[in-house]
């Protein structure tokens, strides 16, 4: 099987495995405690904590863990919004965030407050002069915006738009999950959220970092853990894990980066070529190094992804001809592209070239059977 | 809330909207993409060079998917009105 769905999960990395074996035994115990075993996992969190600051560029003071990357920005939104709430209850974000972004803002929304989605080009770039006027306007409490889109890859203009925040004096959420760990956090970010086992640390931790001046309220009740940012007792081999995954990408991402774009550029180029009516959607060059997606005319979603996972390919899709979701992707809506028949393509560390030589050799004849099956020569 | 592309809603006492007529109307409401866009691939050659085609579609994946295959292939997307029973008619204008 050729995993080519890294942007869902990353697989573990033998780092972070090591890690999380060693840290079961020694960082097991409460790390609120005072006596020895309870100190070790203390000191074991703080170092982790203090790691993966360095790495995303955040004072350790500054960086809570959560439960995953959805908790995170869950936390990082309404928290902020928390924090605002004299200054104003307009939320500001773009229309191709991740749905726990939207989530909570429908939850702002539901609770009385407005929220205003800005639009994106058809390559799914925020429209950046839209995004400043709006978060000039008076009343604005929060803007967010992500830096790369998990479903096409594009990278957003964080630090212009960040730039246009601090002018105005509102804090910008950042959703770096799609992005942590292989391309270094654009600054100007009040509130940033990422997610371990995106970078290839394990499941069940994500990062929420709230800037030394930013003005933020848990919306949760009071709880002592995570410098009171997250309810919750810490699991700290999983912690001590996700940051020997972090540093270990951090030290890769270059050299990997670098293999992971190239591959993506083939992709990008060969499969027009190999398919017809076939568009690459996202910004072919402003984009995740290990991330691209396509959609195919006259396919039915579905079915592609299940004759790709019966040649052995796991691949995902934002389509909306899908059994569990009636509606088409909002970010493929948002930017004007096909929803139907779409593919991403995500390269996970490691991958051998070979994988991707052989997706775009079956490629082209599973195409053309799946459109067959619908009548269309 | 997840954020949707929708058309601009008529104020409450305006009339329906008149949709102008079409050289041909196909008729895919209840097809699930991506049959209407099959379905408008196949037919667009009926009409005259510069001639409109009305589709009507209550898959709302159309409502983003005809304009967007009107882009590919250089046709025309000229307008997507509302149906008062739900769903559009998608206009699309044959170009070549
Ligand atoms: C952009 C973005 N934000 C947030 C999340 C949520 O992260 P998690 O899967 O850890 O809950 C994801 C994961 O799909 C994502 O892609």
């Amino acid at each position: 099987m050729a995993y080519l769905d890294a942007a869902s999960t990353e697989p573990l990395h033998p780092a972070a495995r090591e890690a999380l074996l060693a840290a079961l035994d020694v960082g097991w115990a409460d790390p609120a405690r005072l006596y020895g075993s309870a100190r070790r996992a203390r000191l074991l969190l703080d170092q982790a904590r203090a790691e993966i600051a360095e790495v995303l560029g955040a004072r350790p003071d500054e960086l809570s863990f959560t439960t995953s990357g959805t908790q995170a920005v869950h936390l990082g939104v309404l928290g902020a919004l928390q924090g605002r709430r004299r200054a104003g209850r307009h939320l500001v974000v773009s229309a191709v965030e991740h749905s726990s972004v939207l989530h909570a803002a429908g939850v702002h929304e539901g609770a009385g407050g407005s929220v205003q989605t800005i639009g994106v080009a058809l390559s799914g770039r925020v429209d950046l002069p839209s995004f400043a006027e709006a978060v000039a306007a008076e009343g604005v409490a929060v803007a967010a915006l992500q830096t790369a889109n998990h479903e096409v890859g594009t990278l957003q203009p964080v630090a212009e738009a960040a730039e246009a925040c601090r002018a105005a004096g509102v804090p910008l959420v950042v959703d770096a999950a799609q992005s942590a760990g292989r391309l270094p956090i654009p600054p100007g970010w009040s509130v940033l959220a990422a997610s371990a086992h995106k970078w290839g640390g394990p499941a069940g931790v994500g990062v929420l970092a709230v800037r030394k001046g930013t003005r933020w309220r848990s919306p949760y009740p009071e709880d002592e853990r995570e410098l009171r940012r997250v309810p919750g007792y810490e699991n700290v081999p999983a912690v001590v894990a996700a940051a020997a995954a972090l540093r270990a990408r951090a030290a890769e991402s270059a050299a990997e980066n670098a293999r992971l774009s190239a591959l993506v550029d083939r992709i990008r180029a060969e499969v027009p070529r190999v398919v017809p009516d076939v568009e690459v959607i996202g910004d072919p060059v402003d984009r995740l190094p290990h991330l691209v997606t396509f959609s195919c005319l006259y396919v039915d979603g579905e079915a592609l992804l299940t004759e790709l996972d019966k040649a052995g390919f796991a691949v995902s899709s934002g389509s909306s001809c899908t059994a569990s979701t009636l509606r088409p992707s909002h970010v493929l809506e948002a930017m004007g592209v096909l929803t139907h028949g779409n593919v991403r393509v995500s390269l996970p560390r490691g991958i051998p070239e070979d994988d991707v030589d052989r997706f775009l050799m079956v490629l082209p004849d599973i195409v053309r059977r799946v459109r067959q099956r619908l009548g269309v020569q | 809330m997840i954020w949707r592309k929708k058309s601009p809603e008529p104020p409450a006492e305006a009339p329906a909207p008149v949709v102008p007529s079409a050289a041909l109307t196909i008729d895919a409401l209840g097809r699930k993409c991506p049959i209407p866009i099959i379905m408008l691939a196949e037919r667009v050659g009926e009409v005259p060079v510069g001639a409109v085609i009305s589709v009507l579609a209550d898959d709302p994946a159309a409502f983003t998917d005809i304009p967007a295959w009107c882009r590919l292939k250089s046709h025309q997307h000229v307008e997507s009105y509302e149906l008062p029973r739900g769903g559009w008619a998608i206009h699309v204008r044959r170009q070549y």
